[in-house]
């Protein structure tokens, strides 16, 4: 691991740990070739912006990118690091949908 | 048309040179974006379904005639990128690859710009003739997105541009204009330079200079494009070149250590890299075309999803909607069917009064019994079918049919399918022959067919009456209600235990992780509702329906010939001569051909020959007992009615050999419609033989493991 990627890894938690409407920026997602290049296609990228739109127990794990809504299997949420970014920080950026 | 290989290297569809008046037009686009409206509005009723050769994805053809030009249309599965993840995807990127259509329409939701720019970045790369669809500008227009079309389109290699509204089939004149002047070279796209890093473009050119002398066995393929793809690591790209190239050793290793070197330089993926790169060249040019002032998307949606997809609500609401769906499909199309039986009834008493009183013959029986009831049995499935597919249009088009899949997903994984496999599987409990007609709303081929296979456990409709004449026939009042409820949980159980074992033999391989997008809920249009119902019931007429009539045909001759010499039968009853010519025809002699294989199950030659005849329909099994046992097919319609039969049974079986029979009739032999359409959905007479075989193998252990023990345990008594 390099120095960078260790201090990355340091700043990132998992996507599942976030709760209803906490925003973040999208750092890694720790996945095979083919599934990280479908997430990205999808927008799910490093640098995007993300927002939890549930994650409820039992129910879906839903996340806004961009404007659109992704469904998640719980493990995959795990997979994908993030780095929380404060609630009202970016209200300009473009594409994310102010939250409550 | 030719055949796109799944699997690439094998069966490439070839470039065919474009004739004169005659583009060959693909439309491609993110899954949501709208793409099935617009195919609509491009080719009207003038479509043609069908499968793509060897695999379960559907392929969708048009045609329209536009400016003089013959413009034939074929609507891609929706894609991601070219960068292929599910079989659909795949079929899609091998379309665009390898068909090299005259014109590739990207449909684009607007409202969702630069995520589906991302694809259409890729095909610029890819250098095809392109138009881009800028769809569901409506809404994007009231979300606040102003878009400066000349300064987009001239960023984009000068796409063309076209905004189009496809629910209100606003854009589409503009669409065909834009078609027609790219597909005749009228119009030019250029090659977009985007910018992927110095780092980058050195590997790819230095891959490229390999590739150059392979041109010829890469066209139509590009070898810089080729070389990008190798640095991005494409897999199936790398399988292409290792097939086509004569120095692909070579080119190989170079580009494993380009990237190498990459990885090296940015501590990270080529591919990540290169995507990256990708969407800030998106980025760049939305950002000098696009102008947005409100946000507003999704909030009805979100409101709507905190009620269907709530923790403790979404499930009873989804239960509900299925229920539902379950009705609809089957006392809903009640009518309808009563109507159609009627109606052939009336038409083969007619036919029949052709002939004089008592002069009627094998003509006669081969029209009214075999052509008639044949067709007849057919058509009776369509309003079943129409039903089920209105609704799942309706499911699929408002949005509700992802919440669904992801509600149903945690249960259904846990065996190895799919969230959406549960409206298949239940559906399956009203008939087979709409359920797996129903499993295309599965995307993954293996989904789909560990689905189909298992779906004829679920006990339909048909095997109710069997249940019905057995049932009060071998047990006391108090018993019959938990028999039957045992009798389908077997099914359930052997499907989900079925289900297991494919995942863990045929379809091994882990399963695919769940990441689906969940639509905006959109208000479903009649318009597509429609189509989307009369496609399938078209497709069913047409592909199965011809197969089943002919099966049809076959049983009929197999229960009615040969015939027994007219003197044995003089004297007789009714009953008793239609019971020695059934056990004179095929059907009886394969019934007691049968004996030595089947009394070990408790079967002798009388359920052999109803179990033959049962192939046609399950529910036949009741009247040819009656027919055997010498009290007329009628004998068993009415519960009152069929008293004296059960009597007989009583007579001649013990309640053990009763409970085999039910077993094998859930278990075994899927009636010859479900293996017609399992023959016609999973596109190979394999994937039929393996279901009947395999089921009937193992209804037979099964009911060979009840019936031994059984008897050893001291059941077997009257």
């Amino acid at each position: 691991m390099t120095e960078r990627e260790e201090r990355r890894a340091n700043e990132s938690v998992a996507l599942s740990s976030l709760a209803d409407g906490a925003r973040a920026r999208l750092v890694r997602v720790e996945a095979g070739h083919g599934l990280r290049s479908r997430l990205t296609a999808m927008g799910l990228r490093p640098g995007a912006e993300v927002r939890v739109v549930n994650n409820r127990g039992a129910g879906p794990f839903v996340v806004a990118v961009e404007g659109t809504r992704i469904v998640l299997g719980r493990g995959m949420a795990h997979k994908v690091y993030v780095a929380p970014m404060a609630a009202d920080s970016d209200a300009a950026v473009p594409g994310s949908p102010e939250g409550k | 048309m030719e055949a796109v290989s799944p699997r690439g290297s094998g069966g490439v569809e070839r470039a065919v040179p474009t004739r004169p008046g005659r583009l060959r037009v693909a439309l491609a686009g993110n899954p949501n974006a709208g793409k099935t409206t617009l195919f609509n509005n491009l080719t009207g009723a003038r479509q043609h379904v069908g499968n793509y050769p060897g695999v379960t994805v559907e392929r969708k053809e048009g045609v329209r005639v536009h400016g003089g030009i013959r413009l034939e249309i074929v609507d891609l599965p929706g894609t991601y990128s070219l960068t292929a993840y599910t079989e659909d995807e795949i079929v899609a990127r091998d379309f665009v690859i390898d068909a090299h259509p005259d014109v590739v329409v990207d449909i684009v939701d607007t409202s969702n710009l630069e995520r589906n720019l991302y694809l259409a970045v890729q095909l610029l790369e890819l250098g095809v003739p392109m138009v881009v669809a800028l769809n569901m500008s409506d809404m994007a227009a009231a979300r606040g997105y102003a878009i400066d079309l000349e300064k987009l389109s001239a960023l984009l290699g000068d796409v063309p541009l076209v905004p189009t509204v496809g629910h209100r089939s606003e854009g589409t004149r503009q669409l065909l204009d834009a078609i027609v002047a790219v597909g005749t070279g009228a119009h030019r796209v250029r090659r977009v330079p985007i910018a992927y890093g110095w780092e980058v473009d050195d590997e790819v050119e230095k891959l490229a200079a390999l590739l150059e002398p392979e041109a010829n066995a890469l066209a139509p393929r590009e070898p810089a494009w080729v070389a990008l793809k190798l640095v991005e690591g494409d897999a199936r790209v790398r399988d292409r070149v290792r097939a086509q190239c004569a120095g692909a050793k070579g080119i190989l290793e170079a580009a494993e250590a380009s990237v190498r070197h990459l990885e090296g330089v940015f501590g990270d993926s080529p591919e990540t890299v290169i995507a990256d790169r990708r969407y800030g060249f998106i980025s760049g040019a939305c950002q000098e075309a696009v102008r947005r002032t409100a946000e507003s998307r999704h909030e009805m949606s979100d409101r709507i999803d905190a009620l269907l997809t709530h923790p403790v609500l979404g499930l009873p609401i989804f239960l509900g909607l299925m229920y539902l769906v379950f009705w609809a499909t089957f006392r809903l199309s009640e009518w309808p069917m009563r109507w159609l039986e009627t109606g052939f009834g009336r038409l083969g008493a007619a036919v029949s009064g052709l002939w004089p009183a008592g002069s009627a013959g094998a003509l006669e029986s081969l029209l009214v019994d075999g052509v008639i009831g044949g067709v007849g049995g057919v058509v009776v499935f369509l309003p079943n079918i129409l039903i089920l597919f209105l609704a799942i249009a309706i499911l699929e088009d408002s949005g509700y049919m992802a919440r669904a899949a992801f509600i149903m997903d945690r249960w259904m994984h846990k065996i190895g399918l799919h969230g959406k496999s549960f409206i298949p599987m239940l559906i399956g409990f009203g008939c087979t022959v709409p359920a797996i007609l129903a499993t295309r709303v599965l995307e993954s081929r293996r989904d789909r067919l560990t689905t189909m296979l298992v779906l004829p456990l679920m006990s339909c409709g048909a095997r109710l009456p069997i249940y019905a004449l057995l049932i009060p026939a071998f047990f006391a009042e108090r018993l019959r209600a938990p028999v039957l409820w045992g009798i389908y949980l077997v099914g359930i159980v052997a499907a989900v235990g079925l289900a297991k074992l494919l995942r863990a033999t045929l379809f091994r391989g882990e399963a695919t992780p769940f990441v689906m997008e969940l639509p905006p809920y959109r208000m479903p249009t009649i318009r597509s509702a429609a189509i989307h119902m009369w496609e399938r019931g078209w497709m069913y007429l047409r592909k199965a329906g011809t197969l089943i009539l002919a099966v049809s045909i076959c049983m009929w001759a197999l229960t009615s010939y040969p015939k027994p010499p007219a003197d044995a039968a003089a004297g007789a009853s009714e009953g008793a001569r239609r019971a020695a010519e059934l056990e004179y025809s095929i059907a009886g002699r394969i019934g007691q051909a049968l004996e030595p294989v089947t009394r070990p199950l408790g079967f002798d030659w009388r359920i052999n020959t109803a179990m033959v005849g049962a192939f046609a329909a399950k529910e036949v099994f009741v009247a040819q007992m009656g027919i055997v046992f010498s009290l007329g097919e009628e004998a068993a319609d009415e519960t009152e009615a069929a008293e004296p039969l059960r009597q007989r049974l009583r007579e001649t079986y013990t309640p053990l050999q009763g409970v085999s029979v039910m077993l094998f009739c859930l278990l075994s032999l899927p009636c010859m419609a479900t293996a017609v359409v399992m023959w016609s959905e999973s596109g190979s007479a394999k994937w039929m033989l393996l279901q009947w075989g395999g089921l009937t193998v193992f209804a037979y252990t099964v009911c060979l493991l009840v019936y031994q023990v059984g008897r050893l345990a001291g059941l077997g008594t009257r």
